[in-house]
């Protein structure tokens, strides 16, 4: 197992005076520190900004653009008038319970950020577990959102508590049994072992090794986003039916909670594609490391921020995807999941074992990967299409300019 | 420094479990079980057992506890419903625990036996492990398990659905 922690006293050499249990309890606590601060509040507040600017274009809008430069410092100024609300509590609320559920979502999402693989050697801690890790603590979640719905007492929020419970419960299956044919090929359950089997081209990832592990990257895809509750499945805070769901009697710093492991689910699921599919952190520049010398380093630094670039853009994605199609009916999102995603997957996971065991056969299947990646390509090039046309039959009326 | 953590852990598994049984409210109960089982779970990842400490996370705190949770919502008790705290059952359930307690505590006396845990044999808990258990000593268990699963699930779509 290699930890951050075993790292960071291996080269400080003074640490070792002190006994193991409180450096690593002093090093966990830092970390932990600095991850909330400097990367998920961070994260979560510059996203909410970003995805209510893309909202408002998308929807002709502009969107918030008063504090700050084009309202970039709105979410501090949203997290401060949040910070200074009461903290209200419903009479015939069940209080400890209501107290309680905030900081279980929240805790859920945000321990999966542990087996999180920034870089090579930039993980928190590399469990040989590490994908099944991020499944169970992730399941957690719905502990909290039904205890949130019921002990609020009132039946929007229990209504949208069951929903999403019954949501997750259902998506957690075709997400997982998208992920086997992944773990099949790499033969491990690490997050690094598994980016390590991949390359740094794009014909190289996982996503395009074999038309089964394709299918399981979009099933994988749409799955976590229903597991996240993210539109077009966020059946569980439909406005015009619920109020908002769960959340609906929260108030002040615990309703931004809710969002917090919201928006951290959302870089979470981001991160996860890229591991799982999308190669991770490998770059072109981590096949030659010896020639680096003493730069090796900075390879690991391309490393991250190649990992960080691709997850911010499945970010963008995802927003792009919620403020564009329309909400599903409840029987539709049983219906994707239990008679489409559910087979699927299984058909999936036997098709990679046949086609691992051909692959050994004949190594012309190796060369099916280049198709695939075309294939893929194909998809961008569609919708960039789509979208050129589109623009070019309304040219008069779209202003390209994201910043007025 | 171990053994510190083992009874911070071991304490919050008990108190999850005293409050279980003491709790009026199933719902509140049902929650201090979670707490309960992932002490519990806490208790594995101290044995470097990491598979089942995830699984017992999983299946435990993740799937089992949200099913009872579900069921005892779908149930809707109300407030007059409830029995009233059994005040009576809790004094002898202590005393039964002190007993207990004392019963083990004068055998180690008595007996003499070393204070010395077992070592956990190489790879405990590990996939590897685990995994090779179950498609070679476990084998046939393992089969008549999912079998039984299986017909379960079969025999649910029946009762939940009359025609087919």
């Amino acid at each position: 197992m290699e930890r951050l922690a075993d790292y960071i006293v291996y080269n400080l050499p003074f640490l070792q005076q002190i006994p193991r249990v409180i450096v690593d309890l002093i090093i966990m606590l830092f970390f932990a520190t600095c991850m909330l601060l400097f990367w998920v509040a961070l994260f979560a507040g510059i996203t909410s900004w970003v995805e209510r600017r893309v909202a408002g274009r998308i929807q002709s809008r502009i969107g918030p653009n008063r504090v700050g430069p084009q309202g970039f410092l709105q979410w501090i100024a949203d997290g401060l008038k949040c910070f200074l609300k009461e903290d209200f509590v419903p009479a015939a609320a069940d209080k400890k319970l209501f107290l309680l559920a905030p900081y279980i979502v929240f805790a859920g999402m945000f321990a999966v950020f542990v087996v999180v693989p920034f870089g090579d050697g930039l993980i928190i801690s590399n469990l040989n577990i590490g994908i099944f890790y991020v499944l169970a603590i992730s399941s957690l979640v719905v502990v909290g959102i039904l205890m949130s719905g019921w002990s609020s007492n009132n039946k929007w929020s229990l209504l949208g508590g069951m929903r999403s419970a019954a949501q997750i419960v259902s998506y957690e299956i075709p997400v997982s049994l998208a992920i086997l044919p992944v773990i099949l090929l790499t033969g491990s359950l690490g997050m690094q072992d598994i980016i390590r089997a991949q390359g740094p081209y794009p014909w190289q990832w996982f996503a395009f090794h074999n038309p089964f592990t394709f299918i399981a990257f979009f099933i994988f895809f749409i799955g976590a986003l229903a597991e996240g509750n993210r539109t077009p499945f966020d059946i569980p805070e439909a406005e015009s039916e619920l109020v908002a769901g769960y959340n609906t009697e929260y108030s002040g710093m615990r309703f931004v909670f809710f969002f917090f492991a919201e928006w951290a689910n959302l870089y979470i699921i981001a991160a996860l594609t890229v591991t799982l599919f999308l190669g991770g952190w490998n770059t072109p520049a981590h096949l030659y490391t010896n020639l680096f010398g003493l730069l090796h380093r900075s390879v690991d630094v391309a490393g991250t921020f190649v990992f960080i670039l691709k997850s911010l853009f499945l970010v963008f994605v995802i927003i792009w995807i919620r403020w564009t199609l329309p909400r599903l009916r409840v029987d539709q999102m049983m219906d994707v999941c239990w008679k489409y995603f559910v087979p699927f997957s299984f058909a999936n996971i036997v098709g990679t074992i046949i086609w691992m065991v051909l692959a050994d056969a004949a190594p012309v299947l190796g060369y099916v990967r280049y198709i695939l990646f075309v294939v893929g390509l194909m998809v961008p090039l569609a919708i960039a299409m789509k979208i050129t046309r589109n623009f070019r039959l309304a040219k008069s009326e779209i202003h390209l300019n994201p910043f007025i | 420094m171990e053994a510190v953590a083992f009874y911070i852990i071991a304490a919050i598994a008990v108190f999850g479990a005293l409050l279980m049984i003491t709790r009026r409210n199933p719902l509140a109960g049902a929650f201090s079980l979670v707490v309960s089982l992932i002490a519990l779970a806490g208790i594995y990842a101290m044995l470097r057992a990491e598979l089942i400490f995830i699984l017992q996370i999983l299946v435990y705190a993740g799937a089992i506890m949200v099913l009872v949770i579900f069921t005892i919502m779908l149930l809707n008790l109300r407030e007059e419903e409830l029995e009233e705290p059994p005040a009576g059952k809790i004094k002898t359930l202590i005393i039964l625990a002190a007993v207990a307690f004392g019963c083990y505590g004068i055998i180690k006396v008595l007996s003499g036996a070393p204070d010395e845990v077992p070592r956990v044999p190489e790879n405990f808990g590990s996939v590897e492990k685990v995994g090779e258990l179950m498609l070679t000593s476990y084998l046939y268990p393992f089969e008549i398990i999912s079998v039984v699963l299986l017909v379960a699930i079969v025999g649910v779509v029946l009762l939940a659905k009359k025609v087919i």
